[in-house]
C-alpha cells in the first residue's frame, strides 16, 4: 500500500488555534442517522473490512468521552436542562473527543469512524428552536470529515425497530422534552420527521451522502463500502 | 451599550435591569457587588445574584475534569459557557423578564477574556455567547496584577491548578505563571473597555468610595420612586 500524503486538517470554521499538530494522514468517515437506523451494525461491517484491508481503524460517537459523557447522562436524569445548556453540554463532550482522540488518531494516520458528529447535535439543536447559523458558529472548531453518511429511515419504520430491540422510547429520541404530542407515537414520529427534514437541509452545505437505509443491512453496506473503498482508492492514486 | 452580535439575547423581553461586575482575581468586585446587594435589597428592589462558574449541573462534571488536568482550552471554553447557558436560562433570562434586578459576579466578558488568553480563537468565543442579553451596565474593577496577586495570595497561599493558569505552560512556578496569567487577563479587559463600553472603576481606592461610585451609577436605572426612599450611605 502507498503512503498517503499528510495534510492540514480542514475545519468548519475558525478551527482550534493553539493545535500544535494540525496534519493530517488519516480519514475522518462520519455516519449519521437516527436510533434504530443501523449505524452501529454498519460500523462494525465496515470496520472489518477495513481491517481486513489493512487499515487501522478507531471508532468514536456522541456522549462517549470519558471526561464528560457520564455527566450528561447524570444531568438528563435528575432535572431537565435548557436547550443551549444541553446543545454547549454536547458541544463539550464533543470537543473532548474530537482533541483528545479524534484529531490524534487522524495525526497518526487512522480511519476514524465516527457514529455521529456536529450534524445530529445540529439537528436536536434546530428543532428545539436554536438557530441555525448559532450551531454552526459554535462548531467552528470542528473538523470537516472527508465522507458523511446519513442513513435515511422512515420515522414510523424506526418506531417499530426502536421498540422491537428496546421496549421502550428514549425520552429525548421522542422529542418528550418539547411537547410536540401528548400521544408518544406521535411525538416520536414528528420528532423524528424534523430531524430528517434538518438533515435534508443541510445535505448539500456539509456534503451529506444520504443512504436508504430502509434496504436489507448487506444491501446498505454495499453501498457504503463501495463509496469508502472508491474514496481510499481515489487517496492512494 | 453596544448591541451583541447575538439575535438570541435581544429577543429577551427584558423588564429588569442585568447589573455585572468583572475584574481579575482579588480586584475587589465580589465585595462591591455585596454592598450593593445589600443596598437594593433595602430600597425594596427585588434581586437575584448569580455567580459564574455556579451551575450545580455542571459543577460536578467540570471539578472533574479539572482535577485530571485534562481540559483543553476548547473544553474548558464551552464547559463554562454550558454552566452560564444554564443559569442564563434558569434563572437570569427569566428574571429579567419578571422585572428583577439580576446582579451578576463575572459575566460573559470572563469568558472573553479568559478563553482568549488560553488560545481560543476571539471571534468563535463571542458567537458562542451572542445568545447572552447586553448588560445594562458592566463595571471593570481596575487594580494592577500585582494588587490582585497580592490580596488573593493574603488568605490563600495555594494556588488552584488552572486558576494559576498553569495549563498554559507559561512557568513551572505556580507563583509565576498566575501573575503572568493575571496580566494577560488585564490586557484583554483593558481591549474591552471601550469595545464593550465596560464602566472602570478604580479598584485600589477605598471600598465606600468605590460603592459610592457603583450607586451613583445604578441609580440612573432604577425607578423613580425607589431612587426617593434611598437611605444615605453610611
Amino acid at each position: 500500500m502507498t503512503e498517503v500524503a499528510s495534510h492540514p486538517l480542514r475545519f468548519y470554521g475558525e478551527g482550534i488555534a493553539y493545535l500544535k499538530k494540525v496534519d493530517t494522514k488519516g480519514t475522518l468517515i462520519v455516519v449519521e442517522g437516527p436510533d434504530g437506523a443501523g449505524r452501529s451494525t454498519q460500523i462494525e461491517m465496515i470496520t472489518s473490512k477495513l481491517e481486513a484491508d489493512g487499515h487501522a481503524v478507531i471508532t468514536t460517537g456522541l456522549k462517549r468521552s470519558e471526561l464528560i459523557g457520564a455527566g450528561i447522562l447524570e444531568a438528563k436524569h435528575k432535572l431537565p436542562l435548557g436547550k443551549k445548556t444541553l446543545a454547549l453540554f454536547y458541544a463539550a463532550d464533543f470537543a473532548d473527543q474530537l482533541e483528545h482522540k479524534v484529531i490524534p488518531a487522524l495525526h497518526a494516520g487512522y480511519v476514524v469512524l465516527a457514529d455521529r458528529y456536529i450534524y445530529t447535535l445540529m439537528a436536536r439543536s434546530s428543532v428545539r428552536g436554536i438557530g441555525r447559523a448559532w450551531s454552526h458558529d459554535l462548531f467552528g472548531f470542528a473538523i470537516k470529515p472527508d465522507l458523511v453518511f446519513y442513513l435515511d429511515v422512515p420515522p414510523v419504520e424506526l418506531f417499530h425497530r426502536t421498540f422491537q430491540k428496546y421496549g421502550v422510547l428514549d425520552y429525548y429520541e421522542s422529542g418528550a422534552d418539547i411537547g410536540l404530542s401528548d400521544d408518544l407515537f406521535e411525538s416520536f414520529v414528528l420528532y423524528q420527521k424534523g430531524i430528517a427534514r434538518e438533515f435534508r437541509l443541510m445535505e448539500a452545505k456539509y456534503g451529506i451522502v444520504r443512504v436508504d437505509g430502509s434496504r436489507p443491512v448487506p444491501e446498505v453496506n454495499a453501498e457504503l463500502q463501495k463509496r469508502i473503498d472508491a474514496y481510499l482508492g481515489g487517496l492512494r492514486g | 451599550m453596544k448591541k451583541g452580535r447575538g439575535t438570541e439575547g435581544s429577543r429577551l423581553r427584558k423588564k429588569g435591569k442585568l447589573i455585572v461586575v468583572e475584574g481579575i482575581d482579588g480586584s475587589g468586585k465580589t465585595t462591591q457587588l455585596h454592598l450593593l446587594d445589600q443596598w437594593l435589597r433595602s430600597v425594596g428592589v427585588s434581586v437575584f445574584l448569580t455567580e459564574w462558574n455556579s451551575s450545580d449541573v455542571v459543577k460536578e462534571i467540570t471539578s472533574k475534569g479539572k482535577k485530571k488536568a485534562l481540559l483543553t482550552p476548547t473544553t474548558f471554553s464551552l464547559l463554562h459557557a454550558t454552566d452560564f447557558a444554564d443559569r442564563y436560562e434558569r434563572n437570569i433570562s427569566p428574571l429579567l423578564e419578571a422585572g428583577y434586578f439580576v446582579l451578576a459576579d463575572r459575566y460573559s466578558y470572563t469568558a472573553f477574556a479568559r478563553d482568549i488568553v488560553r488560545g481560543c480563537n476571539p471571534a468563535w468565543v463571542r458567537k458562542v455567547y451572542s445568545f447572552a442579553v447586553v448588560p445594562d451596565v458592566a463595571f471593570y474593577f481596575r487594580v494592577p496584577p500585582d494588587v490582585g496577586m497580592a490580596r488573593i495570595l493574603e488568605g490563600r497561599p495555594k494556588l488552584k491548578y488552572y486558576e494559576a493558569g498553569m495549563d498554559l505552560n507559561l512557568s513551572n512556578d505556580e507563583y509565576e505563571s498566575y501573575r503572568i496569567f493575571q496580566s494577560r487577563i488585564v490586557d484583554q479587559y483593558e481591549s474591552m473597555v471601550r469595545k464593550d463600553g465596560l464602566v472602570v472603576i478604580d479598584g485600589t481606592l477605598d471600598i465606600e468610595e468605590q460603592q459610592e461610585l457603583m450607586r451613583s451609577r445604578v441609580r440612573r436605572l432604577m425607578p423613580r420612586s425607589e431612587v426617593l426612599q434611598e437611605p444615605a450611605i453610611a
